[in-house]
């Protein structure tokens, strides 16, 4: 039985409504050439053990080598527990519940979740999550044109050492909004003081660390935007808070939207995702803020208890004015980073990032004393890093691949020569033999 | 049962009007503020934007849900009640009185007959209820 309620009758009547042939027409404006024409390889029915046979060997694909991958998505070492207890019926959906306070347990996870976020960012207020870091940073962007009204200008600067992925997500969701994405060009891998280029600017983006690892001086740049007028939205990597100072405390006043990737806070990598976006900022702008706000209150016999204190603007109250049509949180990724952050604690997640940042350090020293390897750029760098190698990385990168490791990602078309860079990652997971397999395996190549 | 001052103008979105001279006092009627519930936020316009009559100019956002203000005139604001950002609950309160929204200075002759009379306007409010 098929799970659309609609019958041919209920079809073909909306269709002459309409005034259209087919339900395809409705699909007109998609392009042809993207537009899927039938599912060709999908075989027949098979068996659940031929099925599990050949899962499983689809899944073998991606695990083939000790990873040094990094560029937005990191191999950290996730406890049992996250997953276990993350998988249980009560917490097992991708949604917060519409009929939310029924469902106190989630409320109050959701509720600590944000608590959680706050802190680490030193800002006032989280949501409950978006899609991925790179759409959390165009809702940051739309929020900002909401938010400075006075500005009258739509012109967004974004540093060219923003990861080349959010800037893509970015232009494909606000360039049709009237919004214009201007980039700041970097020298030796950062955003250097470009005072003049911010005058007439909505927002300004600072990345920390950036796209190469390194470091910018996010307290000049911060104030540099404020005087000039400009919003600043931070995009953070949540570990590397436990240890750099939150983007709520840049400059004089902080930035004013703070965003990111969840998925260094017990997502697997999972071939790239899924993942969960992050997005806070200041009380005077939660309004803008996209999505949902569970927030503790008592009952009438004064209980604690949880409820939905913020979603008056979403898209099934405000339908097509909704602050954003694309907030849909990733409630069960939440539920895995705040069980995660639980048992880390504090202290834990500064000693994963201590030992990402020594682990990296360690293998760029090492990797840097082989003939011909060097640090691209010359600024502190956390726990990733641009090393310019003698050939070509892509290359250099399926050889490595032969030898079970998962050299890096290859810089290609970030800049001129990038096709011989390659961004580097030891997270708290590799151990020193992991590094030593990785310079033999370049030597033996 | 709703409050309907026969001195004012209503729109059918539920704003009210009161002229005075070129100038028109906006807010939102007791039966609006009823149905709304609590008024937890209000976004108000810009002083010195020119406005169309029918055009979103605010916002009033209840704990249920947040509705668009629209202009029942057209012309330029010249005040909006700044107290509401700190105090919501004064559309609940009073309505008709320290719970106005803006100020319109109307062009000339905006005053549409679109607008209704409390009458005509409470025989809607009557009508939505059923």
């Amino acid at each position: 039985m098929p799970f659309i309620p609609h019958t041919h009758a209920d079809t073909e009547s909306m269709l002459t409504t309409l005034g259209i042939e087919s339900i395809n027409d409705l699909f007109d404006e998609i392009p042809a050439d993207i537009q899927c024409d039938g599912l060709p390889d999908l075989r027949d029915g098979i068996s659940e053990m031929a099925m599990q046979r050949h899962m499983s060997e689809k899944a073998h694909i991606d695990e083939t080598g000790i990873c040094f991958l990094g560029a937005g998505c990191y191999d950290h070492y996730i406890p049992a527990a996250v997953w276990d207890l993350t998988s249980r019926g009560e917490f097992l959906t991708a949604y917060t519940p519409y009929q939310a306070e029924a469902s106190q347990g989630t409320l109050q996870l959701v509720y600590e979740f944000q608590t959680m976020l706050a802190s680490l960012t030193a800002m006032d207020v989280a949501n409950a999550s978006v899609y991925d870091g790179a759409s959390a940073l165009a809702e940051a962007i739309l929020m900002a044109v909401r938010i400075n009204r006075k500005s009258k200008s739509r012109r967004v600067m974004v540093p060219s050492t923003l990861h080349p992925t959010y800037l893509a997500t970015v232009e494909s969701i606000v360039s049709h909004q009237g919004i214009s994405v201007e980039s700041l060009p970097a020298e030796d891998g950062v955003t250097p003081m470009l005072k003049a280029k911010l005058d007439n600017a909505v927002a300004v983006v600072l990345q920390q660390p950036n796209f190469f690892g390194l470091l910018e001086d996010a307290d000049t740049l911060t104030e540099h935007a404020h005087a000039a007028g400009a919003l600043v939205i931070g995009v953070v990597n949540p570990m590397t808070l436990a240890l750099l100072k939150p983007p709520g405390e840049w400059g004089d006043n902080g930035a004013d939207i703070v965003c990111g990737d969840g998925q260094p806070l017990g997502i697997p990598m999972a071939s790239g995702g899924p993942s969960f976006g992050f997005l806070c900022t200041r009380m005077a702008h939660v309004r803008q803020l996209p999505g949902r706000i569970a927030g503790r209150t008592q009952d009438k016999d004064g209980n604690d208890g949880f409820v939905l204190t913020l979603q008056a603007r979403e898209q099934h109250i405000r339908r097509a004015k909704a602050t954003s049509n694309i907030c849909t949180n990733q409630g069960l990724l939440v539920t895995a980073a705040t069980i995660y952050m639980t048992l880390l604690g504090r202290q834990g997640l500064k000693e994963v990032a201590t030992a990402c940042v020594r682990n990296t350090h360690q293998l760029v020293d090492r990797l840097t004393t082989l003939p011909n390897i060097e640090k691209r750029f010359t600024g502190h760098y956390f726990h990733e890093c641009v090393l310019d190698f003698p050939e070509s990385t892509v290359e250099l990168q399926q050889r490595m691949l032969k030898q079970g490791i998962l050299a890096g990602h290859p810089m290609t078309g970030m800049f001129d020569e990038g096709d011989r860079a390659m961004l580097v990652c030891a997270t708290e997971a590799r151990t020193a033999q992991d590094i030593e397999s990785y310079v033999q395996a370049l030597a033996d190549g | 049962m709703s409050d309907f001052p026969p001195e004012l103008r209503y729109a059918r979105t539920h704003e009210w009007v009161r002229v005075e001279g070129n100038r028109a006092t906006v807010g939102i009627s007791d039966y609006a503020q009823t149905q709304l519930g609590d008024v937890v936020y209000v976004e108000l316009p810009e002083i010195g934007s020119q406005v169309e009559a029918q055009s979103e100019v605010a916002v009033v956002e209840s704990v249920k849900a947040a509705s668009d203000i629209y202009a029942p005139v057209s012309g330029e604001v010249v005040a909006s009640n700044e107290e509401l950002e700190s105090a919501p609950e004064t559309v609940n309160l009073d309505p008709y009185g320290d719970g106005w929204f803006f100020m319109i200075e109307m062009s000339v002759d905006s005053l549409s007959d679109e607008l209704l009379s409390a009458e005509a306007y409470e025989a809607l409010c009557v009508e939505e209820g059923d």
